[in-house]
């Protein structure tokens, strides 16, 4: 038992967390899943719909390769095995925003089976199992705020390709979901299979959370809670949810296996329904549509396309450039990061810009809170700034000066230098005037130091870097004061 | 022209072609007679001011190279008619006015056909008498008291009564041939994937086709010939060469092998159907074709597997039609009660013996013992077909187990009324290809058919048959317009 398990304790009575996500990923395509309406997110109401997507009579659906092709790719990037043959069930339950009276989707066979991710835990690496992975449609959007006397219906996101992503139950604390869902979603970026927006709904799971008194090995009642969209709702809603299992257990109570939702006002979850009022969605294989069958040179063609993946390009940072475990990680979490920090190791040094770019440039984003394809500097400039830094023209310290300006500007950081007056001074005769006269005028403390209070060596670097006016080379000061002092 | 009504679909298609007649004429001719026909309730869309004006738009710039070219049509109102109501006969579509065409009926434009109207059915083609339609019961032009069978029994009717030369049907369970056996007509159900289910209002996917009802085989060929193409809008369609069927008819059968399944003995089987059916076999052999006996074991388990899978599919496919977004709603307190209301009244008593059965074979706990054992009992039925298609070319049956029966007859009495299927639901859980040809009257002189079930894609080899044994039957439909004042 590591000590940092995530552990519910109760009268001293200790639960451990059991957490399985179904997550529900909008699968990157320009049209549906089954036709050919555009995806754009944030249109008109009902500007994107087809009459398939609307139900028509006799309208028939047909599926999407693209969307299929998106599906087996996020099956590679997870390890997972492809199912050559898969069939589409229509899954039968009536709302106003689902205009079929049945919603599309994959139930006994689906396109992706098991499959792997690993998290990189600061204990080190942990394995989830991924059970499946299935295409499916996304119903519309009811809207109940705007009219008061009746619901409004938007059909833009029904049959929208989604990929429920269905987790093993080998998630253990919040903090493992948190790092699950980001690694999910870093693999989906670099695949370029979904956008993993969680703002936009692209990326939303249903979260299953049963507890167990640690040391025991059966699994306890679960429940669901539905569709919940940020990693910090799941997070809460586990951690409410967790304690509210353990106290019914601890009381005596049994845990009811139900769907539950919620409430991001009161941050507590709440009973939707119970296992007896559960719907029965009357599955079966969609007779209007073939089963869905594709060859191994299909799967192997699809293999061709898929990029460096984040693990991948950890080991490769960690063994070509020798950066940490760490850093590496932080790097290659967000594709667009790894792209901005292998423009910038182009021309600088791989150590400065890995602890620029996760130093300066991310406070400098999370303080703005903006991704870092929107940064204020571009690559280019922070490796100059970073070259300045290493061949002495300018001062670590001076360098962040420079970074600030930058951040306003985007300016080429020689110029800022240039017109600031920047420049470190270097110049060995310059420094040893400019040092002579520190120690003149100190005649007093030099005798102090002389005679061993050794102490005094930073008054005078700090008296010279004063009388440079913060230019001087750091370095030099040091050793030209050395050799003044103690020659 | 007071004989053009008589003439064969093809025959109207030489004579425009060789300006005989115009359009204009043979669309006046049959409007007319449709406008007189009302008392048989075969229309519940009417379109003749346009029907008209197209006709003469088409005399004014003929093409004569299309394959209908200024042919009036009427069809079945399960086709979804681009700004014509369509309704599939049932009140909760009753004011549904589509903006597409469906493939087949754009198939019949496309080559120079009009629409006349649309035809009566039995609500969404659930029913076997036309006698489930919202818009009332379908009248059999041979008899005042008889139904014409269903569900595509408006075209039949039509069809017979010489209201449209030709027209077009949908069969999910014997739609198309029990009704063309009823009014003593020819009808054809192409095999699963031939004419595309785009734009056909759905009632069983994996079991619904369209197909062709006319005077005599060659007008079914040639209109065969018309609907069926390869859809890439519809999943199932089925990319195939589609060979010219009318221009290849070809009368001489001799030497086929023609299949005679023992189970199509049923008990109860009236003595005169089985004597058509032995007429059918000394035509066959007289054209040359040899009789075979053969077995298809799992017949007696087609009728419940098919009203396992045909409602179990109906029910999700009719769960659309639900008050939201077209059709018919009734107002309610919340949602859930506008769901109840509109679909209470919207559809009627056989639709919701369907959706509950199909809703019941697809529930938790019964999927199994009923949906699932249907499916793999459709594999068995299939097998039948295959294997007995290994010692034969095609195989007779008759189409129906007896002849039309009386209106209100078979109403309250659905078991009997599906009975009346038996013959026909085979080849569509098997999804093969199936013709029937009027063959003789019963005692009553009322039309009986014979049906010829064939390989998967060979329709031409049934038409085929049809075609020689049509010469040796020389069955003549006879009505006296007893309808019309």
């Amino acid at each position: 038992m590591s000590k940092d398990q995530y552990l519910i304790e109760k009268n001293g009575n200790k639960y451990e967390v059991i957490i399985g996500l179904e997550v529900h990923a909008q699968v990157l395509s320009e049209s549906k899943l089954f036709s050919t309406s555009a995806t754009k997110f944030g249109s008109e109401p009902n500007t994107q719909v087809s009459l398939v997507d609307a139900a028509f009579p006799g309208m028939l659906p047909v599926i999407n390769e693209f969307c299929v092709r998106q599906a087996v790719k996020t099956g590679i990037g997870l390890n997972a095995k492809i199912n050559k043959k898969s069939i589409f069930d229509r899954k039968n339950y009536f709302y106003a925003d689902l205009p079929q009276g049945y919603q599309i989707s994959q139930y006994k066979d689906p396109i992706v089976g098991e499959g792997t991710v690993v998290l990189d835990l600061p204990s080190g690496p942990k394995t989830i199992g991924i059970e499946r992975l299935h295409l499916e449609q996304d119903a519309g959007k009811s809207i109940h705020d705007i009219d008061p006397s009746s619901t409004l219906v938007d059909l833009n996101r029904s049959g929208v390709a989604l990929m429920e992503i269905v987790s093993k139950p080998d998630l253990r604390s919040p903090e493992e979901v948190n790092l699950y869902i980001k690694k999910l979603r870093s693999i989906m970026r670099y695949l370029g299979t979904c956008d993993g927006n969680m703002q936009e709904g692209s990326l939303r799971a249903d979260v299953n959370v049963s507890v167990r008194k640690i040391g025991t090995d059966k699994l306890g009642t679960r429940c669901e809670i539905k569709n919940v969209n940020s990693i910090k709702f799941m997070q809460m809603a586990i951690e409410y949810e967790a304690n509210r299992q353990s106290e019914l257990l601890e009381q005596g109570n049994i845990v009811d296996q139900e769907t539950r939702l919620f409430d991001t006002k009161k941050n507590q979850t709440r009973s939707m329904r119970s296992k007896e009022d559960a719907h029965d969605y009357r599955y079966f294989p969609d007779p209007d549509l073939l089963p869905l069958e594709f060859d191994d040179k299909f799967i192997e063609n699809i293999k061709k396309e898929i990029p460096e993946l984040p693990d991948q390009k950890k080991n490769r940072f960690i063994e070509k450039f020798k950066l940490s475990p760490y850093e590496a990680t932080i790097l290659v979490s967000d594709l667009e990061t790894s792209k901005f920090f292998e423009k910038v190791i182009e021309k600088s040094d791989v150590k400065l810009s890995a602890n620029w770019i996760t130093g300066e440039l991310f406070a400098l984003l999370n303080e703005k809170n903006i991704e870092i394809s929107e940064s204020p500097i571009s690559a280019e400039n922070l490796s100059k700034l970073i070259n300045l830094i290493s061949d002495g023209t300018i001062s670590g310290k001076i360098a962040k000066t420079v970074f600030e300006i930058m951040s306003k500007n985007n300016k080429d950081p020689n110029i800022i230098v240039k017109e600031k007056g920047l420049k470190q001074e270097s110049d060995p005769k310059a420094l040893e005037k400019l040092i002579q006269k520190v120690l003149s005028s100190n005649d007093d403390k030099v005798k102090e130091y002389k005679s061993g209070k050794e102490k005094l060596f930073s008054f005078f670097v700090g008296q010279a870097m004063k009388e440079s006016k913060g230019k001087g080379n750091p370095q030099m000061i040091n050793k030209i004061l050395k050799e003044k002092l103690n020659g | 022209m007071a004989n053009l009504i008589d003439l064969t679909l093809s025959d109207l298609v030489n004579k425009v072609k060789s300006k005989e007649i115009s359009s204009k004429e043979i669309t006046s001719a049959y409007i007319d007679r449709s406008k007189q026909s009302k008392k048989l309730n075969t229309y519940v869309e009417e379109t003749f001011d346009s029907a008209l004006k197209f006709s003469e738009n088409f005399d004014n710039n003929p093409n004569f190279k299309k394959k209908l070219p200024g042919i009036p049509l009427a069809v079945k109102d399960l086709f979804c008619t681009k700004n014509v109501k369509t309704t599939a006969s049932s009140k909760i579509l009753e004011n549904f006015i589509p903006s597409y065409e469906s493939t087949v009926t754009e198939n019949l434009w496309n080559e120079g056909a009009i629409l006349m109207g649309k035809l009566n059915c039995d609500e969404f083609a659930m029913g076997s008498s036309n006698e489930t339609s919202h818009f009332g019961n379908v009248i059999s032009p041979i008899d005042d008291n008889l139904v014409p069978g269903g569900s595509s029994g408006g075209s039949a009717s039509a069809l017979a009564a010489k209201l449209t030369p030709a027209t077009i049907g949908t069969d999910t369970g014997g739609s198309i041939r029990q009704p063309a056996s009823f009014t003593g007509t020819v009808g054809l159900k192409p095999t699963y994937g031939s004419c595309s289910r785009y734009g056909i209002v759905a009632f069983a996917s994996s079991l619904d086709q369209a197909g062709p009802m006319t005077k005599d085989v060659k007008d079914c060929a040639l209109l065969l010939e018309v609907m069926s193409s390869f859809d890439p809008k519809d999943s199932t369609s089925i990319n195939f060469k589609r060979p010219n069927y009318s221009s290849n008819l070809n009368k001489n059968i001799k030497g086929k092998k023609i299949g005679i399944p023992k189970e199509y003995t049923v008990d109860g089987m009236p003595l005169e159907i089985e004597k058509l059916w032995e007429k059918g076999k000394n035509y066959l052999k007289d054209c040359g074709a040899e009789i075979i006996d053969i077995s298809l074991p799992h017949t007696n388990y087609a009728l419940p597997t098919y009203y396992i899978v045909a409602p179990a599919e109906a029910s999700s496919n009719l769960a659309r039609y639900d008050g939201v977004k077209y059709g018919f709603r009734a107002e309610g307190e919340n949602l859930i009660d506008m769901y109840e209301k509109t679909r209470s009244k919207g559809f009627g008593d056989e639709v919701k013996r369907r959706i509950m059965i199909g809703t019941y074979v697809l529930s938790s706990g019964y999927y199994d013992a009923y949906y699932l054992k249907a499916q793999k009992v459709r594999k068995l039925i299939k097998n039948d077909f295959d294997n007995a298609f290994n010692k034969v070319d095609a195989i007779l049956t008759p189409s129906t187990p007896s002849s039309a029966f009386k209106i209100g007859d078979k109403k309250d009495d659905p078991v009997s009324m599906y009975l009346n299927d038996i013959f026909t639901v085979p080849v569509n859980l098997a999804g093969l290809p199936g013709i029937s040809i009027p063959a003789g009257l019963d005692k009553n002189n009322y039309p009986l058919g014979l049906q010829i079930i064939g390989k998967p894609f060979d329709e031409q080899g049934i038409l085929d048959i049809a075609y020689s044994m049509e010469e040796k039957i020389n069955f003549k439909l006879k009505t006296n317009d007893w309808w019309i004042k």
